[in-house]
């Protein structure tokens, strides 16, 4: 993975330094508070219902071990002892002192890391596939390209006051692991026919109160104009975007009043200024980011390995986990292994500081000392050997980290909602708790198959419900918490928006109408369909007939 | 005490702001004055014959109003509404890179020290901190990073060619 050199170390220290500063000035008075605010956003700082929330990047969702131990003191000894791993592949800690904001950053800084433009209107952590650079279908790696744009966006001085967030996600593989089309800027790796590398660029795709998918502006780019294309889209944005209305700031809006095709006029006669010039980046660089993302020492394995093979015959359990929560790997003889961060009775995401560090010491022993965050909130080991499979799984079981429900309906993105957001119109953790023990009979989870339900305390959408094949939004009437669902919504390639099926319901009743939608799917299903398939076949309305028939 | 940084230090600034002058008749005699777009726009010429005048453009303001004239020009002052208003940032590269301007490019309005790294970057020079500040104490601002990873207008090279660059260059004996 990425490792610093002494110009990024003096970045960041600087960066720490200077807020340090601005939090001294504020706790003196000689900040206001509408003066500090967009600050202490651009460095993660957010105040929240209860306390300050702070916000850590982590890159691309690229961790080493030992990051992971630097984050587990600091929940430790800044926190209440856990960290929530978020939808947009970074790290919340819910209860730091906005004292010790500044010293966490410094903390930060000793391991690589950084809180930078996790918040606050501006370029905020790029995202991309967590299978990168081991997944059968890859184009080419995404994290050379996302470590450059990290680079490029950190305290670009011309974008640090945007109309509004501005998010960049990265796909290198046929398949979109990335949810690109629901970003601001969504990239797609291609090759043309001559075999060149570029990007389709895809913008103003965007979930929040306006859910849009992102239109693709340019088939192919010439992969060494992407840092080009960017400037010359974010400043468009910059200059035109909407500043009158927060809720209409969005590029995505921008992209919309303009039309697409006169977006991109304006993007493509600010690229013609800029392509060739000093932001087009050398091969030579290329080639020295790509040295940081080359494989480990892989061992040579010829085939499936048998020990894995006896083990699946023998355990059920075993089996069924690896069904779900092992994926292949590029090299034969080793498989990415997804941690579920979806245990039935734990916030979805939420990490304890003893299991982050009991983590650690896993992935220095089966997985080369890195591991990946999903943007499904859960974790990933992405080098590990078949034949330790079996091993990995009891000590995972052990730790609360092996339920086999990757991609099942238990596996619920889910932001913090009420419990902890100040934005929220709704709790969203008990809800998700409540479907969980609802359905806890796992060979009915797995008949179920892959479907995605993701869930929204508020419109800002932070739990992905506009894309989740059951979508759920916690809105508020009269001061109550109600829950909109819609399905049909989905991320990938073949991205589609959710469709509401009718009137929101109470806390109470969201397992039955979850299980009625279930019961449709399952009277409905043709052999081997999965949920969404189904959705897109007959439509909204059996669904809807049936959750709402018994109710009224 | 002044209020005006230039080239990294306090200076009296010589220049009459007028935001809110709509004709000739609303500029004051001889001194130098800053008036908006559309007056310039309107009366160039008579500015030009009249003396030092510069431009003052808001957010909204394009440029590209001004290309033709930056040889004219001693001064142009983009305005900040609110820090947090960010477009006056794109206006700077624009004015110094692609209309190539070289004199005084100056912030304007609500200019604070935690910003002012960023629009020295983009290519201010001159710097009209907020009345209620001290310009002092907003100089240090300017100091917060000795370096940057994008193209900007200050330092046209990103790091990633900076650092080939530097490499090559002979090391101390």
């Amino acid at each position: 993975m990425y490792r610093y050199d002494d110009f990024d170390a003096t970045i960041v220290a600087q960066r720490v330094a200077q807020f340090r500063d601005q939090t001294a000035r504020f706790l003196k008075g000689e900040l206001t508070e509408d003066e500090f605010r967009p600050l202490r956003l651009e460095n993660g700082l957010y105040i929240q219902k209860h306390a300050p929330m702070l916000r850590v990047a982590i890159p691309y969702g690229m961790l080493s071990t030992t990051q992971l131990r630097k984050l587990a003191h600091i929940a430790r000894t800044y926190d209440r002892g856990y960290g929530h791993f978020t939808t947009r592949q970074n790290i919340q800690f819910n209860w730091p002192r906005l004292e010790d904001v500044p010293e966490i950053l410094a903390e930060l800084a000793e391991v690589e890391m950084h809180a930078i433009q996790t918040s606050g209107n501006c370029v905020r952590n790029t995202t991309t596939d967590a299978l990168a650079g081991v997944a059968r279908d890859e184009v080419a790696d995404p994290r050379p390209w996302c470590e450059l744009i990290r680079q490029w966006s950190t305290i670009h001085p011309e974008f640090a006051f945007l109309p509004r967030k501005f998010k960049i996600a990265v796909n290198g593989a046929t398949d979109d692991r990335a949810a690109i089309l629901v970003h601001d800027i969504g990239v797609q790796l291609v090759r043309n026919r001559g075999g060149d590398l570029g990007f389709r660029v895809a913008v103003g795709g965007g979930q929040g109160r306006t859910p849009i998918i992102g239109e693709v502006i340019r088939e192919f780019l010439p992969a060494a104009e992407l840092l080009n294309y960017f400037d010359a889209i974010l400043r468009v944005y910059n200059r035109y975007g909407r500043r009158d209305n927060k809720f209409k700031a969005r590029i995505k809006i921008l992209v919309k009043e303009l039309t697409p095709a006169q977006f991109t006029r304006r993007v493509e006669f600010e690229w013609e200024h800029l392509r060739g010039g000093p932001g087009t980046i050398p091969d030579e660089e290329v080639a020295r980011m790509a040295t940081f993302f080359v494989d480990p020492q892989y061992e040579e394995i010829p085939r499936t390995s048998l020990a894995y093979r006896a083990a699946l015959a023998d355990s059920r359990p075993f089996s069924q986990w690896a069904a779900r929560n092992v994926t292949g790997h590029k090299r034969t003889g080793y498989a990415a292994v997804t941690l579920s961060l979806k245990k039935t009775g734990v916030a979805p995401g939420d990490v304890t500081a003893d299991q982050m560090n009991a983590i650690a010491d896993l992935a220095d022993r089966y997985s080369f000392s890195e591991l990946r965050v999903t943007h499904e909130q859960n974790l990933v080991f992405a080098d590990v050997l078949q034949s330790d499979l079996y091993h990995l799984w009891m000590k995972l079981k052990t730790l609360g980290l092996a339920t086999p429900n990757i991609g099942l309906l238990t596996d619920i993105i889910c932001c913090p909602g009420g419990d902890f957001c100040s934005l929220a119109n709704a709790k969203s953790i008990p809800i998700a708790e409540a479907i969980q023990r609802r359905f806890d009979d796992l060979d009915f989870l797995h008949d179920i198959g892959d479907i995605e339900l993701n869930m929204s305390g508020c419109m800002n959408a932070c739990g992905h419900h506009h894309v989740g094949h059951i979508g759920v939004l916690g809105v508020d009437k009269n001061g109550a918490e109600w829950y909109q669902v819609s399905i049909g919504g989905a991320q990938g390639l073949q991205a589609s928006l959710g469709k509401v099926i009718g009137p929101s319901f109470a806390a109470a009743e969201m397992p039955d109408v979850i299980a009625k939608l279930i019961d449709v799917y399952v009277r409905e299903r043709h052999e081997d369909e999965l949920f969404i398939d189904t959705v897109r076949r007959v439509g909204v309305a059996p669904f809807k007939e049936h959750v709402y028939a018994a109710a009224h | 005490m002044p209020q005006l940084i230039k080239n990294g230090t306090l200076v009296e600034d010589r220049w009459t702001l007028l935001a809110e002058a709509y004709s000739l008749n609303d500029l004051p005699e001889a001194s130098p004055v800053i008036v908006p777009l559309a007056l310039w726009l309107a009366e160039r010429r008579a500015l030009i014959t009249r003396g030092e005048a510069g431009v003052l453009l808001a957010p909204e303001d394009d440029p590209e109003a001004i290309a033709s004239d930056v040889r004219l020009l001693p001064v142009i002052a983009v305005e900040f509404p609110q820090f947090t208003d960010g477009r006056g940032y794109s206006t700077a590269r624009l004015l110094r890179e692609r209309y190539l301007f070289r004199g005084e490019l100056r912030a304007v309005g609500d200019v604070l020290r935690d910003q002012l790294y960023l629009m020295a970057e983009c290519g201010f020079d001159a710097f009209a901190i907020r009345e209620d500040r001290d310009a002092q104490d907003a100089l240090a601002g300017l100091k917060d990073f000795s370096g940057l990873y994008a193209t900007t207008a200050r330092v046209p090279q990103p790091w990633f060619r900076r650092r080939v660059a530097g490499r090559a260059e002979p090391r101390d004996p």
